[in-house]
C-alpha cells in the first residue's frame, strides 16, 4: 500500500536533515592544532591500516585479535590508556593523535609516524565514530603539568620515600622490575592478565618517553588498568620527586637522576616501609 | 554502531559484485583487443610482498602495500628501519617458535603474445620472412620463495631463491644489513644481493604481463649492441636487476629524506664473476614533502656509473678465463623521478639518460681501432605510470612508456633506430585483505614497438601481450 507524503512534511523533513548536518559533521572530524580530520577519509585508513587488529566494528576484535598480547584497543568501550585528561573522562583528539603517531612500546601497535599528519588527524575522527561516548560527553580537561622541579639527591630520596609509601611497589616490586607481591594477580578491565611495568627493562614507556609524560601518568592513571591516578594523593612536587627516582631506576638508561644518584653512592635512601 | 557495520557489509559485498562484474568485462575487453605478437620467455614474478611480516605483526596487506607489490610509505619507512616497527617486537626472540618467516609467490595465468614482422623460416623459398606469429595458452610463471625478517635488534636478512616457471632455481637476493649504525637513521650497511635503491621498484611493479612484466627504461640497450649478441663475456646491465655488492643508506626519522650509495661487482648481479673485476656504483637521492590531503610527495635523482670488459685473455686451452676480464669501458644511467598523490590517484614520472661506450657498443676491445661509424650511442626515456587505487583491494593500472636514441651507436644507422614506446594498462583486483596471505585477479593488456627491428629493414618489431592470472603469495 503506498502512502502519500504530503509535500510540506518532506519539505520539514528536509529542512530538519539539513539542520542536524552541522552536529553530525562536528562528531565525525578531529581537531588537533590548525588540523582538521574527517571521519570518512579516516574510514578508508582505518580499513587499510587498523582493520586487522581492531576490527571492522573498532571493538578490538579483529581477525588477529586472538594472536596479539595484549589484545588491541577496543574503541566501542572508548577507555583509553594514555590522555593528558583526569582518569575516567574521554582523551582529546590530541591524545589520541599522539596515540597514533607514537604507538605503543612492547605491543603488536607500531608508531603511525609514516602516514601523514592528516591522514592521523582523519583517523582519529574515524576513531571516534565506534563510540556513544563521544557523541554523549566532551573530553575531559587535560590536566596541567607544572614545572619540572630540579634534581636533586633529596628529591630521588623523597621518591623513593613515596614508592613505599604509596605501595607502588606491590606491583612494580621492591626495585621497580615489575616484580611485587600482586603483579602476577593483575588484571585490565576486560580480565586479561597484564603485567606492571618493568623500570629495570629500560623500554620506552608506552604514553611517551618524557619526563613530563611520566608525571602525567600518575596524575592521569591509566585507564583500564589497575594503575590509579594519583592525582588527589600527591602534590605536583611529589609527583616530580616520584619520577626522578623512577628514572633511576632505570637502571640501562644515563640521566642527571641516575648520574646524581651514583655521585653520591649508587643508592637512594628511604626509611624502608615496606615491610620487607 | 553494529547496524552501521552490518551496512557497511552489505555495500562491500555490493561491492564485490560490482568489480567481479568489471573483472570480467575488463578481461574480455582486453582478449578482444588483444591483436597481440608471440611470446618470449614470461617473466619471473619480480615483485616482493611478504606476508611473513604480515603475519609476524598481525598487519593487512594494506598497511604496507598501497596495493601489494607497491609500497607506501609507511612499508617504505619499514624497510628502511631494517624490517623493523620500533615496538620492541621486532626481535625473533618476540616471535613463537613455530614462526617461519617464508612467503611463497607464484602466478598461474593466461596469456597471449603475439609480434609483427617477426623472422620465420619460410620452407617454401628457404628464407627467413616477416610474419606475425601469435601464441597463447596457460601458463606459470617463475615462483619467488621470500624469506626475510630480522636476525636481531638492527640486523636484518633477505633472501630470495627464485625459479623459473621449469622450477630452476637461482638467489635473486641474499643480503644482510645492519641498521641504525652509531644510533642514527642515517647509517645503514647492506651486504650481498640486491635490488638498487629504486624508489620506482621493479621488483614491487604492479604490472606482469610478458611486455609489461618490468620498464622497458630498465633494461634498454641500444639495437645492434653487441651486449645483446649473446657472447657470455658480454652480460649486459639492466638498472632493475639485483646487484652484488655493499650499499650504504640513510634516512631521515621519517623517510621523507633518503640517500643510498652502492658499491657493485661489475658483473649485473652474476655470481662465479663471469666477466671482469670492475666495480661499479650507484648513487640515489630522494626528498618528499607533504601536500596536506594530498599525500605524501617524493622527487628524487639516481646515477650508475658502470664500466665492463672488452680484453679477455684466454688460458691454456684458450678459453676465457672468467673474472678475468680487462680494458673496461664505460657506461652510465643518470635521471630522475617523482611520486606524486593527488588522493586515491597517483602518477610516477621517471626520465634516464642512458650511455655506453661504442667499445662495448660494438664488442671492440678497448685500445683497437673502432669499426667505421661507430660512436658511444646516448639515449633518453621516461614513462608516466598512473595508478587509481579506489580501495586497498582495487587498482587501475597505466604505464606509458618512451624512449629516444639521441645518438646511434653507429653513424650508418637510422636516427630512430631502436626508439621504443611501451603502452601497458590493466587492474588488479583483491577479493579479501588479511594478515595472512594475499590474493589477486590481475587482468592486463601491453603492446611494445620498437622501431626498425623487425626482421626486414625499415620494418618495426610491435609486440602485444593479454594476461589474466590469478596471483597468489602466502
Amino acid at each position: 500500500m503506498k502512502t502519500k507524503v504530503p509535500s510540506k512534511r518532506l519539505l520539514c523533513l528536509s529542512a530538519l536533515a539539513i539542520l542536524a548536518l552541522p552536529s553530525l559533521g562536528s562528531a565525525q572530524e578531529s581537531h588537533i592544532g590548525k588540523l582538521t580530520g574527517h571521519a570518512d577519509s579516516g574510514k578508508q585508513l582505518y580499513r587499510r591500516f587498523c582493520i586487522g587488529c581492531h576490527g571492522p566494528r573498532g571493538d578490538g576484535q579483529g581477525e588477529n585479535a586472538p594472536y596479539v598480547t595484549p589484545q588491541p584497543r577496543n574503541f566501542v568501550a572508548a577507555t583509553f590508556k594514555c590522555r593528558s585528561t583526569v582518569t575516567g573522562t574521554l582523551p582529546t583528539d590530541e591524545d589520541l593523535f599522539n596515540a597514533i603517531t607514537r604507538g605503543f612500546n612492547t605491543t603488536n601497535m607500531p608508531s603511525w609516524a609514516p602516514l601523514t599528519e592528516q591522514q592521523r588527524a582523519d583517523l582519529v575522527a574515524y576513531v571516534k565514530t565506534f563510540s556513544e561516548r563521544w557523541k554523549n560527553e566532551k573530553p575531559g580537561t587535560p590536566i596541567e603539568v607544572p614545572a619540572e622541579t630540579p634534581v636533586t639527591l633529596e628529591s630521588i630520596n623523597h621518591g623513593k620515600e613515596l614508592f613505599q609509601k604509596l605501595e607502588c611497589w606491590k606491583c612494580h616490586g621492591p626495585e621497580g622490575r615489575g616484580d611485587g607481591p600482586a603483579a602476577s594477580t593483575l588484571t585490565d578491565s576486560n580480565d586479561q592478565p597484564i603485567r606492571p611495568y618493568n623500570f629495570s627493562a629500560g623500554t620506552r614507556f608506552k604514553c611517551g618517553t618524557t619526563n613530563q609524560d611520566l608525571y602525567k601518568i600518575f596524575i592521569t592513571g591509566v585507564d583500564g588498568t589497575p594503575m590509579p591516578s594519583f592525582a588527589d594523593v600527591i602534590k605536583p612536587n611529589e609527583a616530580w620527586d616520584l619520577v626522578h627516582y623512577l628514572r633511576t631506576l632505570q637502571v640501562s638508561r644515563k640521566g642527571p637522576e641516575s648520574d646524581l644518584l651514583k655521585a653520591h653512592g649508587g643508592a637512594a635512601k628511604a626509611a624502608d616501609k615496606s615491610g620487607k | 554502531m553494529l547496524g552501521g557495520a552490518s551496512q557497511g557489509l552489505g555495500k562491500n559485498n555490493k561491492w564485490s559484485l560490482f568489480t567481479s562484474s568489471l573483472s570480467f568485462a575488463l578481461l574480455v575487453v582486453a582478449v578482444i583487443l588483444g591483436d597481440s605478437r608471440p611470446a618470449y620467455t614470461l617473466p619471473l614474478p619480480r615483485v616482493q610482498a611478504i606476508p611473513a611480516f604480515a603475519r609476524k605483526y598481525g598487519l593487512p596487506c594494506s598497511a604496507c602495500h598501497e596495493a601489494w607489490p607497491k609500497l607506501n610509505n609507511f612499508g617504505q619507512t619499514f624497510k628502511d628501519n631494517g624490517y623493523q616497527l620500533g615496538n620492541d617486537r621486532d626481535a625473533p626472540i618476540w616471535q613463537q617458535p613455530t614462526y617461519w618467516p617464508i612467503a611463497l609467490r607464484i602466478t598461474p595465468h593466461w596469456h597471449r603474445e603475439n609480434t609483427d614482422h617477426m623472422g620465420v623460416y619460410d620452407p617454401v623459398t628457404d628464407s627467413i620472412v616477416s610474419r606475425s606469429v601469435t601464441t597463447h595458452g596457460f601458463d606459470l610463471t617463475g615462483m619467488d620463495m621470500l624469506t626475510a625478517g630480522t636476525l636481531s635488534k638492527n640486523i636484518s636478512f633477505l633472501l630470495v631463491p627464485s625459479s623459473d616457471n621449469t622450477g630452476a632455481f637461482h638467489f635473486e637476493s641474499v643480503n644482510v644489513r645492519f641498521s641504525n649504525l652509531l644510533n642514527t637513521s642515517w647509517l645503514n650497511v647492506k651486504v650481498g644481493k640486491f635490488e638498487l635503491d629504486n624508489m620506482v621498484s621493479e621488483k614491487r611493479i604492479m604490472t606482469l604481463s610478458a611486455n609489461g612484466g618490468m620498464f622497458q627504461l630498465y633494461h634498454f640497450l641500444p639495437a645492434g649492441d653487441y651486449q645483446t649478441s649473446g657472447d657470455p663475456r658480454f652480460v649486459g646491465f639492466g638498472l632493475g636487476d639485483n646487484q652484488l655488492g655493499v650499499e650504504v643508506s640513510g634516512h631521515s626519522r621519517n623517510d621523507y629524506t633518503r640517500y643510498s650509495v652502492a658499491l657493485l661487482s661489475s658483473n649485473d648481479g652474476n655470481v662465479n664473476l663471469p666477466t671482469g673485476r670492475g666495480y661499479d656504483t650507484y648513487l640515489t637521492f630522494s626528498q618528499a614533502f607533504n601536500a596536506g590531503s594530498l599525500g605524501l610527495q617524493r622527487v628524487g635523482a639516481y646515477t650508475y656509473i658502470g664500466q665492463a670488459p672488452t680484453n679477455f685473455p684466454l688460458d691454456s686451452n684458450l678459453n676465457f678465463i672468467p673474472g678475468a676480464g680487462t680494458g673496461n669501458e664505460k657506461f652510465y644511467r643518470v635521471g630522475f623521478f617523482g611520486l606524486w598523490y593527488i588522493k586515491k590517484l597517483d602518477f610516477t614520472t621517471m626520465f634516464m639518460h642512458g650511455s655506453e661506450s661504442a667499445y662495448l657498443y660494438s664488442g671492440t676491445p678497448s685500445g683497437q681501432t673502432l669499426p667505421f661509424g661507430a660512436q658511444d650511442p646516448k639515449w633518453n626515456g621516461g614513462w608516466i605510470e598512473t595508478h587509481y587505487t579506489l580501495n586497498p583491494q582495487f587498482i587501475l593500472i597505466q604505464r606509458y612508456e618512451l624512449i629516444r636514441m639521441s645518438q646511434q651507436g653507429n653513424t650508418g644507422n637510422p636516427s630512430n633506430l631502436g626508439d621504443m614506446d611501451a603502452l601497458t594498462f590493466g587492474y588488479r583486483y583483491y577479493p579479501f585483505m588479511t594478515s595472512r596471505a594475499g590474493f589477486a585477479f590481475h587482468n592486463e593488456y601491453s603492446r611494445v614497438r620498437q622501431r626498425g627491428t623487425g626482421v626486414l629493414p625499415g620494418q618495426d618489431l610491435t609486440t602485444n601481450s593479454v594476461f589474466a592470472g590469478l596471483d597468489f603469495i602466502f
